[in-house]
């Protein structure tokens, strides 16, 4: 067997089917499974998607959002099984796939305008 | 030494645990391995081992005398051969050693491979000085030097095995206590958490902890 042929199989066996469709500049809800002890619970983290970033298994995404005046942002991969759900609040309309400018604004500079058709 | 297998670095990758921590892992092609040889205590080796080999080759590409050693052990000609002490399974010439018949989840194996070759390199990157490491106090150009390497008139010579700049890398090296991260029997591949010594495609020995050694 080819040497690539292994790793990608290995890959798609890490791959999570159930995850939605989002980009940059979307605003989505992040269900975290959260194991305190020998709980679990959920914990929700939602805020903007500023990036996207990586291939296969190890695709990440970064999430901002704003925690009590402070910039907060937190990256997931996206087949990490800790994710319990994503679901997608917002479609936002924008031009770039890295939206790092938005660490420079704040307040009504920081808004995104809402995607109403696919575009 | 204990038993083990002859595997092929595949490459690396990550998977996830049971907890959702992304694990680091090496994929290593240990597909099915030929017994070629017993040896025993009693016999003309005066040791007990058994010999593996791994991965077919040509015949054209193979001595007159292999192609016989492999001939007389009923298989095609193989890559890659290592002898392992006190295997733990009984096996005979010709058998075929899998990675589910050695190894399971959990458990730690070592590796051992040979290790990238690095090439002429300095006491900093070889044998982790820290260099003299300013560029004040008259020292120009010296920041990634060795210093000194022993005292004047008396010895009035280097001691044997100061450690100096040199050719670094390519050399036989086990890395100990690696946890195994999943075996996947279909493919005949191992997942090893973390790296292992040596380049993709090139052989790896996976051996098992011994017993009292666990």
């Amino acid at each position: 067997m080819a040497t690539t042929d292994l790793i990608s199989l290995i890959e798609t066996t890490q791959l999570k089917d159930d995850r939605p469709d989002f980009e940059p500049g979307d605003t989505v809800n992040v269900h975290l499974r959260v194991v305190e002890g020998d709980k679990e619970r959920i914990q929700q983290y939602e805020g903007v998607v500023l990036q996207r970033r990586g291939s296969g298994s190890s695709q990440t995404f970064t999430v901002r959002k704003i925690s009590s005046g402070i910039g907060v942002e937190r990256i997931f991969p996206v087949h990490s099984p800790r994710i319990a759900k994503i679901d997608v609040v917002r479609r936002g309309r924008v031009r770039r796939s890295k939206l790092f400018y938005l660490r420079e604004r704040a307040g009504k500079a920081a808004r995104i305008k809402e995607r109403m058709r696919d575009a | 030494m204990s038993s083990g297998l002859i595997g092929k670095k595949v490459g690396m990758t990550s998977v996830f645990d049971d907890q959702g921590n992304n694990i680091a892992c090496t994929v290593i092609e240990a597909g099915p391995n030929v017994v070629t040889q017993v040896k025993t205590e009693d016999g003309p080796d005066g040791y007990d081992a058994v010999q593996l080999a791994f991965d077919t080759k040509k015949e054209k590409n193979t001595t007159k005398a292999m192609q016989g050693h492999f001939a007389s052990a009923g298989t095609e000609p193989k890559r890659a051969i290592a002898e392992f002490r006190n295997f733990s399974h009984e096996v005979e010439r010709g058998d075929e050693v899998r990675v589910d018949d050695l190894f399971e989840e959990g458990e730690t194996v070592d590796v051992v491979g040979v290790s990238k070759g690095k090439g002429f390199q300095g006491v900093v990157k070889r044998h982790g000085f820290s260099g003299v490491g300013m560029r004040t106090h008259g020292q120009s150009d010296q920041q990634r030097h060795p210093g000194s390497i022993g005292a004047s008139a008396d010895p009035s010579r280097v001691f044997k095995g100061t450690r100096m700049g040199g050719r670094m890398g390519n050399s036989r090296t086990k890395i100990q206590n690696l946890k195994v991260v999943k075996v996947l029997p279909d493919h005949g591949a191992i997942l090893i958490k973390g790296s292992v010594p040596g380049a993709t495609n090139s052989y790896v020995e996976i051996h098992k902890k011994k017993l009292h050694e666990k």
